[in-house]
């Protein structure tokens, strides 16, 4: 059990740290690296939950899909990262009133918190004894949640089409290829007879 | 020393308040806001973990699962958008983005 307190107070301090490194760091590089390190550490934390598919999909998802986008649009676009700083220190003052105002209410809510006991197992799908997360998320998302799961899947379809959708430009100077174009192509459309006197060229 | 609920909430509850606190401190910057949301988002994952490890309810993992699509989505979309703002104006500034006046 001491082990399991040293582990979340080591991820749970790096954590918080490399948020506040995210949302305080100079070049929006080192704000990307220290988001995929927070997302390792909350994957860590998933870990001492019990939620290992959640926490391995975090880290596919966050690490290996979403920061990396965050780090080439930050590294594509060519952005002057110190003019958009300046005078961004002028909302620190009712910044941190209002985030230490929802600090204090939130921690006032869950800083004494504790579970009624009698609760326990007793939601909606309780964890099948003897199964491991896997197997539990798998056996409840492919039959309970069906419906959510192709619902997700659409929304990433959507997400996935609007995003090229939107990126995608044609340069009106850019050659392409037309396949149709070639293929309807035939020795009549072609081709063309030409009498040449002799002598006189074309 | 026994690692509860409220530990794990606590840590949730500092999360999104740097999240929010992150948006505040860098109003022009959309690529941090758009990271500060990711923040909240996970704090609010981490919520729903807590609760569902804690309850023995697996329907809080599988709303996480919902909520890391739905995150996923959204930043993909969003940075399409900085993407093609840029392209146009050659800036990301926050403050530029009145066009529609709306």
């Amino acid at each position: 059990m001491i082990v399991q307190a040293i582990f979340f107070y080591i991820f749970a301090a790096v954590l918080v740290g490399s948020a506040f490194a995210v949302v305080s760091a100079r070049n929006p590089v080192h704000s990307v690296l220290f988001l995929i390190l927070a997302f390792f550490n909350a994957a860590g934390l998933f870990v001492l939950m019990g939620a290992e598919f959640l926490a391995m999909l975090l880290v596919v998802v966050y690490v290996g899909a979403v920061a990396v986008l965050f780090l080439f649009v930050v590294m594509m676009l060519d952005v002057d990262f110190a003019e958009l700083r300046r005078g961004g220190l002028d909302y620190l003052p009712i910044g941190t009133v209002i985030g230490g105002l929802l600090l204090v209410e939130m921690l006032m809510v869950v800083g004494g918190w504790v579970l009624d006991p009698t609760l326990i197992g007793k939601g909606a799908s309780p964890v099948a004894a003897a199964s491991t997360n896997v197997a539990a998320i798998g056996a409840l998302l492919y039959t309970k949640y069906v419906f959510f799961f192709q619902a997700a899947g659409l929304v990433l379809l959507v997400a996935m089409i609007g995003a090229i959708v939107l990126t995608l430009r044609h340069k009106p100077f850019v050659k392409r290829q037309n396949v149709a174009d070639q293929v309807a192509r035939g020795p009549a459309t072609s081709i063309e007879f030409v009498s040449v006197e002799t002598g006189k060229g074309i | 020393m026994v690692i509860g609920l409220s530990h794990y909430l606590s840590v949730a509850a500092i999360l999104f308040t740097l999240g929010v606190f992150g948006i505040f401190l860098n109003r022009k910057n959309v690529i941090i806001i758009l990271m500060s949301v990711e923040l909240i988002l996970l704090a609010v994952n981490i919520n729903l973990v807590a609760f569902s490890t804690a309850m023995g309810d697996m329907v809080g993992q599988v709303f996480a699962l919902l909520v890391l699509t739905v995150a996923a989505a959204e930043s993909a979309i969003g940075l399409a958008i900085l993407v093609v703002f840029f392209r146009n104006r050659g800036s990301i500034a926050v403050e530029d983005v009145n066009v529609m006046k709306g």
